[in-house]
């Protein structure tokens, strides 16, 4: 087991820039989720860790080993890709075997880790089974399999969930959150799916354009998002951003007008803000955070606003409502008994006390 | 011409012909027009004092429009059949032609030379499987065998092992890639005789003392060394024949088994290295395993193209001091008014010795096809 530290790591591909000062510790034993949009660096920044792909400049430790110019079968870490790479012309077992037979592993031994590998991850049966007569779940547990068989320091998995359907795909996220539990090991996690991230992920590392936009546990990354990027990034359907809004008080009340309506900011943040009365703010809110007028949850800060229905989601446990006022839409998630319908004027409550704030010109949240 | 072909295009389905009389007219006036133009085609083909420039025309138009002409024909006239009936000979209307062909350009020769491997050298006299016997028992006989044997293991060897070695190393090289690959597969572009004259060069071979222009006598003589005579010391000969066979075939070699080895998954070979591997066990238990349809595949196809190999032979030495193959022998004994019987039993036994790897690779085909 081992620690995993990112130290002013770049990665560049000519002029284009892959991973931009990338600087991460990672403590021993944690589920650390990369996550961005494609094209953000995440997966150079795995490849660079397991040595698949050359570190332009900075340090990348495992342990307290900078492990920079070692290669990738000496820095005692193994990986699960997208894609599974098994070997196709091997027998499960013989996948399995591989690297501990390149270890020159004693037969006995490899026999015994192997057999115990296949049986807690449930796939004992299929051992003399060759990749391409596996199903796709099999194939990924079989892959794990091969991973763990070595007992790695550091667990890498690049999107190893993204070929799986949507059903197996939920199954594999708790069964590798528990796989972990059980491990004890440092797993590092690539992911373009917030959905993966926030439920498996420790603390979760939003990338984008090559650029750490913030680390944090999944609750704080919803809760307190650094930055317009983040905020948009993580939940879903995503947060409500009007872009042009001013900051302004009136008569003792600090009041967000973002061109289309005005809601006032609540009083415990009126010290925050103050340095930014006057300028051009993003104001957020999440859809979760607007309730219908009919059904206003407790012990929140309410805003009545108007708006338009355009479009009404029927989902069951909520209804997802698309908002129209003066030409911009947004979106409100409500009780699924409001009584909406398409083409009404209707009364929703935006809770100010989660409502976020974030500077026009660098996008970073007011805090 | 294509006034001709324009009715028969459009009366082929026969839908709109629905009155009796004039679908009976059609279908009996039809073929014999065609046949009458044919006929007059072909007359007119064997005619000296013709215009030739038209002779060329008509026979380019026939043989182009003729078949086709042909194919409608018969298409339309199982068109005029009862439904099941037309239903059932509609298959061989299209197939038919190619058996026929089939039959006539290859079944009847084959049959026809087993015919013949069974008589004596001018074919008057039946001697039974005294050729055979011939060929396994007489010494020069045995000889060509032998050198047949060792084109067959060294060749397919040689070229599979230099391919193999040359696709995985142009696979690195980067944008000189393409490059590359043109340069080792010319030689395959360049017919035997045309590489038999390029190592004539490589080979040729002047009296001790006198300046040597062989390429290979040239570097021989630099370092100190006396003139070797390439072609004509044995068991050398043998050797520096193999290696121009070599030579051509490598190119193909290597581009069949580069296109394997690009169909490899890099995130396999990523996941291997992870595992522990070095370069070279990457190279023996992944990439090498992965690719064995296709390393076989372009072994077989070697070792049939080796199996005929007479054209190399032929230009190089002609059999000369104890290089001869079956397919050369087989030329010298039909052709050079050797003894027809013998040359056909050859011929047999060629396509005898032919045969497992053409089915071989037949079946791989359609196994990665399916």
């Amino acid at each position: 087991m081992a620690s995993v530290s990112y130290r002013n790591v770049w990665k560049r591909w000519g002029d284009v820039v892959a991973v931009h000062d990338l600087n991460i510790d990672i403590p021993d034993g944690e589920f650390l989720v990369f996550v961005g949009p494609s094209g953000c660096g995440k997966s150079t920044s795995l490849r660079m860790l397991a040595g698949l792909e050359e570190i332009s400049d900075g340090e990348i430790l495992i342990g307290d080993r900078v492990v920079n110019n070692v290669a990738p079968k000496d820095r005692d870490i193994a990986m699960v890709f997208q894609s599974y790479a098994l070997y196709p012309h091997m027998t499960v077992y013989d996948n399995m075997a591989f690297g501990l037979r390149l270890r020159r592993t004693p037969k006995q031994v490899i026999d015994e880790r192997v057999r115990e590998t296949a049986a807690s991850l449930g796939i004992e049966q299929l051992l003399d089974r060759r990749p391409r007569q596996l199903s796709g779940g099999q194939r990924q547990r079989v892959a794990v399999g091969r991973a763990i068989v070595r007992e790695p320091a550091v667990f890498l998995l690049d999107e190893p969930l993204s070929n799986l359907d949507a059903k197996l795909r939920v199954e594999a996220r708790t069964f590798i959150s528990k796989l972990h539990q059980r491990l004890g090991t440092t797993f590092i996690y690539v992911t373009h799916d917030q959905v993966e991230a926030m439920t498996m992920g420790q603390r979760i590392a939003v990338l984008n354009a090559g650029k750490l936009m913030q680390i944090d546990t999944p609750t704080n990354l919803y809760d307190h998002p650094g930055n317009v990027f983040v905020a948009g990034f993580i939940g879903s359907p995503s947060m409500n951003f009007f872009d042009n809004s001013t900051l302004f008080e009136e008569g003792g009340k600090m009041i967000v007008d973002t061109g289309y309506f005005r809601v006032e900011v609540q009083k415990e943040r009126h010290e925050l803000y103050r340095p930014h009365l006057g300028k051009k703010v993003v104001f957020g809110i999440r859809p979760d955070n607007i309730a219908h007028s009919q059904f206003v949850p407790p012990g929140i800060i309410p805003a009545p606003v108007e708006a338009n229905v355009d479009v009404v989601e029927e989902m069951g446990h909520e209804k997802i409502l698309y908002l129209e006022e003066g030409g911009k839409t947004f979106l409100a998630r409500v009780d699924p008994r409001s009584d909406v319908r398409v083409g009404q004027r209707t009364q929703v409550i935006f809770n100010m006390a989660v409502m976020h704030l974030f500077d026009a010109e660098t996008e970073q949240a007011l805090q | 011409m294509s006034t001709q072909t324009q009715p028969v295009r459009q009366k082929s389905p026969g839908d709109w012909l629905t009155s009796g009389p004039l679908r009976f007219l059609v279908s009996i006036g039809v073929p014999v027009i065609a046949f009458l133009f044919l006929r007059w085609s072909f007359v007119l083909l064997r005619d000296q004092e013709a215009n030739r420039i038209l002779v060329a025309f008509i026979a380019l138009t026939i043989g182009v429009f003729g078949v086709w002409i042909l194919y409608l024909l018969t298409y339309y006239l199982t068109e005029q059949l009862p439904e099941r009936l037309g239903e059932r000979v509609r298959p061989f209307v299209f197939v038919g032609p190619a058996m026929v062909i089939l039959f006539i350009f290859l079944l009847y020769p084959i049959g026809h030379t087993f015919y013949l491997s069974l008589m004596n050298a001018d074919s008057e006299e039946f001697i039974g499987l005294k050729n055979y016997r011939t060929i396994f028992t007489d010494e020069q006989m045995l000889i060509t065998l032998r050198n047949n044997g060792l084109w067959l293991i060294s060749v397919p060897l040689f070229s599979v092992s230099f391919g193999l070695i040359v696709a995985v190393l142009v696979d690195r090289i980067g944008r000189w890639e393409s490059t590359a690959k043109a340069f080792i597969f010319l030689p395959m572009a360049i017919s035997a005789v045309g590489a038999g004259v390029v190592w004539k060069f490589m080979y040729f071979v002047r009296a001790e003392g006198e300046i040597q222009i062989g390429f290979l006598n040239a570097i021989i003589t630099k370092i100190g060394g006396s003139p070797t005579n390439f072609l004509e010391t044995i068991p050398l000969n043998n050797l520096a024949l193999i290696i121009i066979m070599t030579w051509m075939v490598t190119g193909y070699c290597m581009v069949v088994i580069s296109a394997g080895i690009k169909n490899v998954s890099t995130e396999v070979l990523e996941a291997a290295r992870m595992d522990g591997a070095n370069e070279l066990q990457v190279f023996f238990r992944i990439i090498v395993p992965i690719i064995r349809p296709t390393l076989i595949t372009v072994g077989t196809t070697v070792l049939i193209w080796v199996l005929k190999v007479f054209d190399i032979v032929y230009v190089m030495t002609n059999g000369r001091r104890d290089t001869q193959v079956v397919a050369n022998q087989m030329y010298t004994e039909l052709f050079r008014g050797g003894s027809v019987g013998l040359g056909s039993a050859l011929a047999i036994l060629l396509l005898v010795a032919v045969s497992p790897f053409i089915v071989s690779n037949v079946r791989e085909l359609r196994r990665r096809r399916a």
